[in-house]
């Protein structure tokens, strides 16, 4: 036969194509299982992470998370509960929709210190998106725990959103002002203070990506503005 | 054929004819990978498999591969090796699947597996071929190893993520060079190994 032609050319590609494709779909329907309970653990540990939850030594992620998240759901920017399961809520999706339409998962995390709050924040950062998920106390209003994470921003500068040292500064501080607003956390440049507001020291040299946690919060945060009041009010989140 | 012959593909690119330092292929990855030694040792890994597996199947089929479309068909069989690697990371080791991110795909055009598989497997048995992609991927791994191994005690103190120098280093005024972490550094420390491998071995000074 020969090996040249054309003939032989275009069955040996498709006949290859064919192969290769048989194969790789039997291998991602064999490991797909075990890749989806990577992701949602992943997830969990993230969620676990801001409210100061660390797996230790022998721990499974999945384990430790039903242990202290004992429930969850979703709300709209009214405070009002709606349908369907806040973990499978996809955060960044929701992110391009109208405040007003948004669905906004909640976390209910038991920790030592009592019953927190964890809600999750999506926005952009310098190279790509970052996200994070925000643990606050009871009243609504102060921050327990802050985990920020990112695609790729530049190790050493923006990626150090995804340092403790960034992280911790954000404990204790609230996003209400003394009257009741909303007025976010600031982010400024080290050495500065803003005219009033609770603010946290931006990263030298990660401007962007910076500013981008400070959007990212004012944005994510803002549409729960009335889930929190109730919240602080002590009133049951209305069903 | 002398058992010496037979392992010279597998012990030629260690050193004499290494991937990375003298055919001067796949510096992209090695930059990218080297800031910690989880992550390289798991990318030699990766390309050592890929390079070797490609090598056999393509050693195999080389008496059928028509000849105007030999490339796309090494990129094929590459292409499908990556992808099961990469399904396979994310399935049972997910988090050095997330620090390789977009490198392990990358491994697709990492210039030493078309290279060997133009310059090697398109004319040797399946055997040498084997040996040949082991020898590659373990000659470009060292490098990358070594690479990684300076990188991390000098850019962040540890070695497979434990603490190497004492605290009372620190307590003392010794920092982290967070220069090390950048890329560019992973460019310097190469070029210092090439130094050294050219003082030992003369004839590949030019």
């Amino acid at each position: 036969m020969n090996r040249q032609s054309n003939t032989y050319t275009i069955i040996y590609a498709m006949v290859l194509v064919l192969l290769v494709g048989i194969g790789l779909s039997v291998v991602y329907q064999a490991l797909r299982p075990k890749q989806e309970e990577n992701i949602a653990n992943d997830v969990k540990r993230q969620i676990l992470a801001s409210a100061l939850i660390v797996p230790s030594q022998g721990e499974t992620i999945g384990e430790l998370y039903n242990q202290h998240v004992k429930n969850s759901f979703i709300v709209n920017s009214e405070g009002n509960r709606l349908e369907g399961n806040a973990f499978d809520v996809n955060v960044s999706t929701e992110f391009k929709k109208p405040a007003a339409e948004r669905r906004l998962p909640v976390f209910e995390c038991e920790t030592s210190a009592g019953m927190k709050y964890v809600v999750p924040v999506y926005g952009a950062g310098l190279w790509g998106p970052i996200w994070g998920y925000i643990a606050f106390d009871a009243n609504g209003n102060t921050i327990y725990g802050a985990y920020f994470a990112h695609q790729g921003e530049t190790p050493g500068l923006g990626a150090e959103i995804e340092s403790p040292k960034f992280q911790d500064q954000f404990k204790n501080k609230d996003i209400f002002a003394s009257d009741g607003a909303f007025q976010s956390i600031k982010v400024v440049k080290n050495g500065q203070e803003p005219a009033e507001g609770a603010y946290v020291h931006a990263i030298s040299g990660g401007t962007i990506t910076s500013q981008g946690v400070a959007k990212m919060l004012q944005e994510s945060l803002s549409p729960y503005t009335n889930f929190f009041k109730q919240l602080s009010q002590g009133k049951e989140v209305s069903k | 054929m002398s058992l010496k012959k037979t392992l010279l593909p597998l012990v030629n690119p260690l050193s004499k004819d290494n991937p990375v330092i003298v055919q001067v292929l796949g510096i992209c990855s090695a930059l990218a990978v080297t800031a910690k030694m989880e992550p390289a040792i798991v990318m030699t890994i990766s390309v050592t498999a890929v390079l070797a597996f490609a090598n056999v199947i393509i050693s195999l089929l080389r008496n059928t591969i028509p000849n105007s479309i030999r490339i796309i068909v090494q990129l094929v069989v590459v292409a499908a090796l990556v992808v099961i690697v990469d399904q396979v990371l994310k399935a049972y080791n997910y988090e050095v699947s997330k620090a390789l991110s977009v490198f392990i795909g990358l491994i697709i055009t990492n210039c030493i597996l078309m290279g060997r598989l133009e310059a090697f497997a398109l004319n040797n048995r399946p055997w040498p071929s084997f040996l040949d992609g082991i020898g590659n991927g373990l000659g470009y791994g060292i490098i990358l190893i070594i690479v990684s191994f300076f990188r991390e005690l000098f850019g962040s103190g540890t070695l497979f993520g434990c603490q190497v120098f004492p605290q009372w280093w620190y307590d003392a005024g010794y920092m982290n060079n967070g220069m090390m972490i950048l890329p560019p550094m992973a460019l310097i420390v190469v070029a210092c190994i090439i130094w050294v491998h050219r003082i030992k071995n003369k004839d590949l000074q030019e």
